[in-house]
């Protein structure tokens, strides 16, 4: 079969003030369709980059990227970015925010009231129908995350893109939403590629496991296949053997082969 | 003492043993809570506190006053000042002839031309600031420009307003035109350079026509830094009309102050001042309750 998304020996340079910048070196990854693949490093290794390679926003300095069979060479709904800030838009209502993604997608082909169903289905699906009409600032932050979930998802993408969507939450919520995303990803059949830096948030939710080697011009270091079958339940894994020893196998990739050292400037 | 109460019971609960997780004496705690009058007693040294200095120095300032017009002069006493205005503000609005009308007349054809240059120049400059902010291409040219005329005092364009338009009042409002376009222009140009790249890294993910760019991303989130460049032109444009309006002549604030000191009226040049004063303090907080209404919390 051949593969949804194909990064080919993607290399990303930046001219920065200071000078150029490697982020990314020889970048080669194959994602299947209905995977769920999370990026894990240490911080500065790119993988945020890789992301944005993917979604669109950035241009890669060479190399290609593929989805679907064709080129990606800008951002577009079929690739929804979920946002390590959320990055709803404060002057719209919860609602709005959803709303604005859902017509610019399917403005074109249905009705108004079509639209705004679409829109109340996707707050639904993430839990957040008591508040359409909140502002971003009455909420809190992983109700933020979810309505930025919700603004994805009713793009109806072909891969969902998450920017340690979860990073900025207390540990009591994020672990609820993974829960939660686990839950939507079954049953939307999604194709998810999710950046973080967390261990146990990275062998709940994926299939496989891209572990990054330290920048500059950091690469795909191991691939990792989380061979643990689905519906999978946090409180279950945490004894399954086969959990401990992905959790320990990451774990020994980023702390003892690739241990992060803080680079003098 | 309510905060008091409040934290008994958890602190209780943290000493005792892990297990424990209904905390009892919670029930008695409310009781205690309810059974009080209604909280939040005016605290009157707070208000005191608030209140007396700026009385304090108004008092002061009147008393000083007082005190230095005490021996006669030129200078009019407060007591006299005070009986002016309540004179001059009992007919605002009588009109003799066209260099003889109530104060009224006056700071509302002042008001007028402010309001007139600065509107012109919002429509002006606004856009401009919009085009500067978005196109790299556009503030290069402009900006040198920007920065040449700026520092430059709105009164030196007087003589080219008068040159241009042949007439007092076009030269007014041309030069209030010429004061208030720069805080607009600057302001808004650095609000939509300023727009976080999050929302338009939303925009391009979702694929936005450049329409909904403006309307749903550009313009809510510049309005903020538009109102602080507006803000900032009528107080500017408010400085500007008195000056202008002496030099000018006709009805307005500025050539009455002009007309009483030719008059040597001092307590009526007094009582402008404190006109102008206020005018000003309202005009800022009537565009800061503005601002506020449309600033939007970012998180």
């Amino acid at each position: 079969m051949k593969p949804f998304i194909q990064v080919q020996d993607a290399e990303m340079v930046f001219t920065t003030r200071k000078g150029r910048f490697h982020a990314l070196q020889k970048v080669n990854l194959d994602v299947q369709r209905g995977e769920f693949i999370t990026l894990i490093g240490h911080s500065g290794c790119g993988k945020s980059t890789l992301l944005n390679l993917i979604a669109g926003l950035l241009q890669p300095t060479s190399g290609g990227l593929i989805c679907d069979g064709r080129e990606i060479a800008a951002p577009g709904p079929e690739r929804a970015v979920v946002f390590q800030n959320h990055s709803l838009l404060p002057w719209l209502t919860c609602l709005e925010n959803v709303l604005l993604a859902v017509e610019s997608v399917f403005g074109g082909k249905e009705s108004p009231s079509q639209l705004k169903v679409r829109t109340r289905a996707a707050l639904e699906l993430v839990g957040m129908s008591h508040a359409l009409h909140k502002r971003p600032h009455e909420i809190s932050g992983g109700m933020k995350q979810r309505v930025g979930i919700a603004r994805a998802l009713a793009m109806e993408p072909k891969v969902l893109l998450m920017d340690e969507p979860f990073g900025a939450l207390d540990a009591l919520t994020r672990a609820k939403l993974q829960d939660e995303l686990l839950k939507i990803v079954a049953r939307t059949q999604s194709t998810v590629i999710m950046v973080t830096h967390d261990v146990d948030e990275a062998v709940l939710l994926s299939d496989r496991i891209v572990m990054m080697t330290n920048g500059p011009a950091a690469t795909i270091g191991e691939i990792l296949e989380v061979g643990i079958p689905r519906p999978r339940v946090r409180v279950e894994l945490a004894e399954d053997a086969r959990y401990v020893a992905a959790r320990k196998e990451v774990i020994d990739f980023l702390y003892t082969r690739h241990a992060h050292v803080e680079q003098a400037a | 003492m309510v905060s008091a109460v409040f934290h008994s019971p958890s602190d209780s609960v943290a000493g005792a043993s892990v297990a424990v997780s209904r905390p009892a004496p919670a029930a008695p705690a409310a009781e205690v809570i309810k059974a009080k009058p209604p909280r939040a007693p005016i605290d009157w040294r707070a208000v005191a506190l608030r209140v007396l200095p700026p009385l304090l120095s108004i008092a002061l300032l009147i008393g000083l006053w007082a005190l230095a017009t005490m021996k006669g002069g030129s200078f009019p006493t407060p007591a006299a000042t005070f009986d002016a205005a309540v004179k001059l503000f009992s007919d605002p609005f009588y009109r003799n002839g066209p260099n003889d009308q109530g104060i009224g007349w006056n700071i509302l054809n002042s008001l007028g031309r402010v309001g007139m240059g600065f509107g012109l120049a919002a429509l002006v400059g606004i856009p401009l600031g919009f085009i500067i902010g978005r196109f790299e291409f556009a503030n290069r040219m402009v900006s040198p420009l920007i920065a040449l005329l700026k520092p430059v005092s709105p009164l030196a364009w007087l003589p080219i307003g008068l040159l241009a338009f042949k007439s007092a009042n076009p030269a007014a409002i041309w030069t209030i035109f010429i004061c208030s376009i720069w805080p607009m222009v600057v302001n808004t140009a650095v609000g939509v350079q300023r727009v976080p790249t999050d929302y338009l890294n939303v925009a391009r993910v979702l694929k936005l026509s450049e329409w909904k760019v403006i309307t749903r991303i550009l313009l809510p989130a510049v309005l903020p830094y538009v109102l602080t460049g507006v803000r900032l032109s009528v107080g500017t444009a408010w400085l500007v009309i008195v000056a202008a309006e002496m030099l000018t002549g006709g009805v307005g604030i500025g050539f009455w102050v002009w007309d009483e000191w030719n008059n040597l009226n001092v307590a009526h040049i007094l009582i402008a001042i404190f006109v102008i004063g206020t005018v000003g303090l309202l005009l800022e907080w009537a565009l800061i309750s503005l601002a506020k209404h449309f600033t939007f919390e970012g998180d």
